[in-house]
């Protein structure tokens, strides 16, 4: 097991070092000199030549890479455009904001996903089944953006009795899940976040239970007088793994992928962030936001393949 | 994920007279025509299908054509079947047209993600080696961005626009089809007809021509197009963002987000395009499975 944790360590350092070559890469792709960007449009050629000098836009491009890498690895990203400030601090600022709403979601999917899925499985092709098998599908088809929406249409607007946007008074500094007052802005947001997760998750749940239900030990375990919970307390403990690696997957991707839920809720999180960036075309923000996010999917990811094997000694790695 | 419907099958193995045997597209065929679920969202696709090839002669208005007089007018108020949106234009002209375009966003990056990924997947898989380490590690990389991210980032720096988000869109789809069609080519690359077809002189055009494609790409096109619906809604979360179909090109996505500020006004009007958006991606998801279990196709 060792042996293949420090392989699979191993073997994501060159995909991280893709992932900063394609970050790096989109800012050549854009439109337009960099350095335009990063002046106001009024600057002397004088200022312009100093600039692309201190930058390294002067060298050839693999050099204005490495340079840049180094330059990333030691935490500086850059200056906002915007808001003068460092864009490594406003990106790590924004997703603790991000995490919050991101964890909330996933273990309320896992929760209801779980209980869901395992009764489905157990009932398969029955009502029961259909149903929750439906939930899951409107779970993964439902433009979440939209939902977001009409919850704040409902609870916000005609019932009022939770917040539609923003993160409350208190800010992000002192933000605390444990005060409803605060609190109580991160539930639309981690609603809607959950549903995509609920329906894949409950899909995995209901195929793995379902599978280790089709053993014959469980037919032993009938055959010697278990009643359906007990059973499916084997089954469950069973598939488990399965599930976790699922839901800490689901979990990188609500991370990375929480513009939209975040833009609808102006909630201060690194996609609200981008968002903010496109608009401005804060291209050092926009960059930075992409690096930190892809690189925190990578590290999830690892993981949560260390985990699963760390948990589940069935998985033999070649 | 196993067949979950695998241990089911006991029960339909009665005792059968000999006949005509079917061919594998007959099967397939036979069993969708019992399955009412799949047939019902078939329909309401090609309905949406038609409605959008068909809407310049269904629109009752012009799809661009404001009116400061009728802005967020109610369902049902004058001619306006479906009410007008905030700058007083005809909903249901505007669904209509938006159809075209969300569904293009759907349908255009799927398809040239499935032929650009498929080949790299065929090559990588049929060449093996170093191509192989080539193609797949290169796809690793863009696997490691979350895809609304990659979305994002893409027709983020390379600026909105509907051209932009399809190219943003394509290339979030290609390394997932990549990988699925490169694992179906090296399974069959070694099977014993592969070697036999090699060992009589086929050239290896013809052996991936023949033996290869047929195998590939059935999984390649029930996962495509479990991909649509994911287009449609990145498609449609792009234009929300401002990232993709400019206005004022109709489009689902983009009328959601205009909309917005209308929605303590007329929720009901302004809920429309979602509901256009579910609809649609709901119909695709419920095809691409039922075909998976038609088609007999392990995920």
């Amino acid at each position: 097991m060792w042996y293949y944790a420090a392989r699979r360590i191993l073997m994501s350092i060159p995909i991280a070092l893709g992932v900063t070559v394609v970050c790096y890469a989109l800012v050549l792709l854009a439109p337009g000199d960099p350095i335009q960007s990063l002046l106001p449009p009024d600057a002397s050629p004088e200022e312009i030549a100093y600039l692309r000098k201190v930058y390294g836009f002067d060298k050839p491009i693999p050099v204005q890479y490495l340079l840049w890498l180094q330059r990333a690895l030691s935490g500086d990203l850059g200056i906002s455009l915007q808001t003068n400030r460092p864009v490594m601090l406003e990106v790590l600022n924004a997703l603790s904001n991000t995490f919050v709403i991101s964890v909330g979601a996933v273990l309320l999917a896992f929760s209801l996903a779980f209980i869901l899925g395992t009764i489905a499985a157990y009932h398969i092709g029955k009502p029961a089944d259909r149903i929750a098998t439906g939930v899951a599908v409107v779970g993964v088809s439902v433009p979440n953006y939209w939902l977001g929406i009409v919850l704040v249409i409902v609870f916000a607007v005609k019932l009022g009795v939770l917040p539609a946007t923003g993160m409350g008074s208190a800010g992000s500094s002192s933000f605390s899940i444990f005060d409803w007052n605060q609190a109580k802005y991160a539930v639309l947001p981690i609603l809607t976040m959950s549903l995509v997760p609920l329906g894949i998750i409950m899909r995995t749940t209901r195929s793995a239970v379902a599978e280790v239900l089709n053993n014959d030990f469980v037919q032993m375990l009938r055959a010697k007088g278990l009643g359906p919970l007990a059973v499916l307390r084997h089954a469950i403990w069973n598939a488990l793994p399965q599930v976790l690696t699922v839901m800490g997957l689901q979990l990188g991707y609500l991370v990375g992928g929480s513009i939209l839920i975040e833009t609808i809720f102006t909630w201060p999180g690194t996609g609200f962030l981008m968002s903010k960036a496109i608009l401005t075309r804060d291209v050092p923000v926009l960059q930075g936001a992409i690096l930190v996010l892809s690189l925190t999917f990578v590290s999830i990811n690892l993981m949560v393949d260390l985990l699963q094997t760390a948990v589940d000694p069935r998985i033999k790695r070649a | 994920m196993t067949d979950v419907s695998a241990f089911r099958l006991p029960l339909f193995r009665r005792k059968r007279e000999a006949r005509e045997v079917r061919g594998y597209w007959a099967s397939v065929a036979n069993r969708l025509r019992y399955d009412y679920v799949t047939l019902f969202f078939l329909a309401i696709i090609l309905t949406i299908v038609l409605l959008s090839i068909f809407a310049p002669l269904l629109a009752p208005f012009d799809p661009t054509k404001t009116s400061m007089a009728y802005r967020m007018k109610p369902m049902g108020f004058r001619n306006f079947i479906l009410g007008t949106d905030e700058l007083g234009r005809d909903m249901l002209s505007r669904l209509l047209w938006g159809g075209r375009t969300s569904l293009m966003m759907g349908l255009v990056p799927v398809a040239a993600a499935t032929v650009i990924g498929g080949l790299l997947g065929v090559i990588a898989g049929f060449r093996g080696g170093w191509v192989n380490s080539a193609i797949m590690r290169t796809m690793d990389v863009f696997y490691a961005f979350p895809s609304v991210l990659l979305a994002v980032a893409i027709s983020g720096t390379l600026g909105g626009g509907s051209k932009n988000g399809m190219i943003a869109l394509t290339l979030v789809f290609i390394p997932s089809i990549c990988r699925i069609a490169e694992s179906a080519t090296t399974q069959v690359r070694s099977l014993d007809f592969v070697e036999a077809a090699r060992a009589s002189g086929a050239s290896t055009l013809s052996i991936i021509w023949h033996h290869i494609l047929g195998n590939v790409l059935g999984p390649v096109f029930i996962f495509a197009s479990s991909m649509i619906s994911v287009s449609i809604l990145l498609g449609s979360g792009l234009s929300f963002l401002g990232l993709g179909v400019e206005p004022p090109t109709p489009d689902w996505g983009l009328m959601l987000s205009t909309l917005r500020a209308g929605i303590y006004v007329q929720p009901l009007v302004c809920a429309l395009p979602g509901v256009a958006i579910f609809i649609t991606s709901l119909s695709f998801n419920l095809v691409s499975d039922g075909l998976r279990q038609a088609m007999d196709v392990k995920a």
